[in-house]
């Protein structure tokens, strides 16, 4: 719960219009609900919104009056988009990096060393502390809650995909990656298949070959 | 231990082709018209008799669950929500269902709604998995287009469709009602109760919200039987359960097994062994942050189901066990959760709201030894006022890591405090001096 919205305090666009790509995809979202819930799509469009920010201006977030517009085309009072878009933290409320770098560090990464992933995201992208950008403005540092993939920990989320199973090094080389302009494949760092016991199954033993 | 030939989830690693004609070979997708065919009180009759209970943690019968469901419609459509909201810190257990077996969620999702008389099905997905919405996103879109949902799905005369909501970071969300207001487009706040869900849930309609793995293995359970399942695990505790492992062994990961087993075997079996070996371990939390730790001495000998671990004064939980081993700072590992749960309060009620960010300021200076020895009781006495005074559990579960703490590590505590004050000249001291803020996160 984020007891102030940031939104009056920082600079915002004009003006919002969905592009193509968007109107395609909020097209197939509203008619997943009911026609008189169109409210249920306040989540799915913020997304979109994000998507297209992130297509068209290299940051991925919500700007007010994209808000304005979601608000406009579900046809309820613009406040409700707003309370959404504060309440939830996936809704970047203010402009971030071109990557967003997402740790977490809740008990089990922690446990298994979420603070050498934490520095090695600062000392790679000279950020000092959550919350904020790299002075070239590619990163954005967030401190996150449990990821939901604690068997791989250390976890860390970039934008939508999750790295695993790292420590300082491969965090480090990993964020080197992302400033090449590439796109490392997600997934574990280490030789493992998904979540299965490094060093091979120990159940499902006479299903075929690992394809990975 | 659980044999191969028991397992439900075949493909939990991804090792095969997740997608639909991969998952048929599996046997997913085989004969669902008969099965819907035997009728709505035959096939909840059969969920009730294989003893399966919600595997999202809390247990509740899951066959008692669906027959809650009005047996007519009122003119009102009825509603399954599958909840694969999956936050709670430990857990990683539905990742494995949505990204590598979606098609017998789906399967399984289409036969449940039969059972309860719901033509529309919709999945709450954490919008952190991303990728795993999408998997499932590519096998709904392989289900319709092989007929087995939409109109007359799978051939059965049942019209049915699935749909998927994502989430956008709140754990709060997880918890039934505040998922079903956050479906609805509102801030995830949850409802009182009642009225309960099967009354008035998703847009004021029946509605029935279970669990991703509850409803993922009751295809498996139709098909071999009520009586197959019931017949592994214990009394009360009966069948298989996905757990997981993470933490402090020599290899965390994901699994299938039968409930009561005993912890000790599953972590030498499956996590490989307490890292630095048993002698090593310090604590378990058995199934995500919610329920309360473990002390090595319990752990030698306690089984892993629900009456068990209850009887342990913790709990099954999801049973996705956190292993931690003799070099933890077990205070600070419980001030995480603390911090967790101050960060996901919705903000509804005051005890909640204001308990969990006194509760983390309070262990935050316990983990420094910060701290007079008779607050020690304090914390415990305010778990004890948040706990059961708030709408939903997340009240409660922000107090049980804490007493969990103080009931079996309460000494470690004590010496920190003690420590502290050797170290800063002794005596009682004023441990929060004036002019530092205290409230002021």
């Amino acid at each position: 719960m984020s007891a102030h919205s940031p939104i009056d305090q920082i600079e915002q666009p004009d003006s919002f219009a969905f592009d193509a790509e968007s109107e395609e995809q909020i097209a197939a979202i509203l008619a997943k609900y009911p026609p008189e819930r169109k409210a249920s799509g306040t989540l799915p469009l913020l997304y979109v919104v994000q998507k297209q920010m992130g297509r068209q201006t290299g940051s991925a977030w919500v700007p007010r009056v994209a808000m304005d517009e979601v608000a406009h085309r579900l046809e309820v009072a613009p406040i409700r988009v707003y309370e959404v878009a504060t309440f939830y933290l996936m809704f970047n409320t203010k402009p971030i990096g071109r990557y967003h770098l997402q740790v977490c560090t809740t008990t089990s990464c922690w446990l298994r060393g979420s603070d050498d992933v934490v520095a090695a995201c600062k000392k790679a992208t000279g950020i000092d502390g959550f919350g904020q950008s790299s002075a070239d403005g590619l990163f954005t540092l967030t401190e996150v809650e449990c990821l939901g993939a604690c068997a791989n920990a250390p976890i860390l989320q970039v934008d939508d995909d999750f790295y695993e199973d790292l420590d300082g090094p491969r965090t480090i080389e990993l964020i080197e990656a992302l400033r090449r302009g590439e796109r490392p494949t997600p997934g574990p760092t280490i030789d493992r298949v998904n979540s299965a016991p490094a060093g091979g199954r120990r159940t499902l033993a006479d299903s075929p070959a690992e394809q990975g | 231990m659980l044999q191969d030939k028991d397992r439900i989830f075949t493909n939990l690693y991804g090792q095969n082709d997740w997608r639909l004609a991969g998952a048929r070979q599996r046997g997913d997708w085989d004969g669902t018209a008969e099965i819907l065919a035997r009728g709505r009180d035959a096939i909840i009759n059969e969920m009730k008799g294989s003893g399966l209970r919600g595997r999202g943690g809390a247990g509740f019968p899951t066959g008692v669950k669906w027959s809650f469901m009005p047996k007519s419609s009122d003119g009102r459509p009825h509603y399954l929500v599958i909840n694969g909201d999956e936050s709670e810190p430990g857990t990683c257990k539905d990742r494995e269902i949505l990204r590598h077996e979606p098609h017998k969620l789906i399967e399984s999702a289409l036969i449940a709604s039969f059972a309860m008389g719901a033509h529309a099905a919709y999945i709450y997905i954490r919008g952190e998995f991303f990728n795993e919405a999408r998997h499932l996103q590519i096998a709904i879109d392989e289900a319709y287009a092989a007929g087995l949902i939409g109109k007359n799905a799978a051939g059965s005369g049942w019209d049915f469709d699935f749909y998927i909501h994502r989430g956008a970071g709140a754990y709060i969300c997880g918890e039934e009602t505040a998922l079903l207001e956050s479906l609805e487009g509102k801030k995830g706040q949850p409802r009182m109760k009642p009225p309960f869900p099967a009354a008035m849930g998703l847009y004021g309609c029946p509605t029935t919200v279970n669990n991703v793995e509850s409803i993922a293995v009751s295809s498996t359970i139709l098909r071999r039987g009520g009586a197959w399942f019931s017949a592994l695990g214990r009394p009360n505790n009966a069948g298989t359960k996905l757990m997981a492992i993470s933490g402090h062994v020599n290899t965390p990961c994901v699994f299938e097994e039968e409930l009561g087993v005993p912890l000790k075997e599953i972590i030498e079996k499956h996590g490989g062994g307490v890292r630095g070996g048993w002698a090593n371990l310090l604590a378990v939390i058995p199934g995500g942050c919610s329920v309360p730790v473990l002390p090595a001495s319990i752990c030698e000998t306690v089984l892993m189901d629900y009456d068990s671990l209850r009887a342990e004064r913790s709990g099954l939980g999801t049973a996705c066990m956190i292993v931690m081993d003799k070099s933890t700072d077990i205070i600070k590992a419980i001030a995480r959760f603390s911090q967790f749960f101050k960060h996901e309060s919705c903000g509804q009620c005051t005890p909640c709201r204001e308990g969990t960010g006194w509760m983390m300021r309070v262990m935050n200076r316990m983990v420094e030894g910060r701290a007079e020895i008779e607050e020690i009781d304090m914390l415990e006495q305010v778990t004890r006022q948040v706990e059961g005074h708030t709408i939903c559990a997340l009240g409660d579960a922000a107090a049980w890591p804490i007493q969990g703490l103080i009931r079996h590590f309460r000494p470690v505590m004590e010496e920190r405090i003690t420590a502290y004050k050797a170290a800063h000249g002794g005596g009682r001291i004023t441990q929060v001096p004036l002019g530092i803020p205290v409230a002021a996160e």
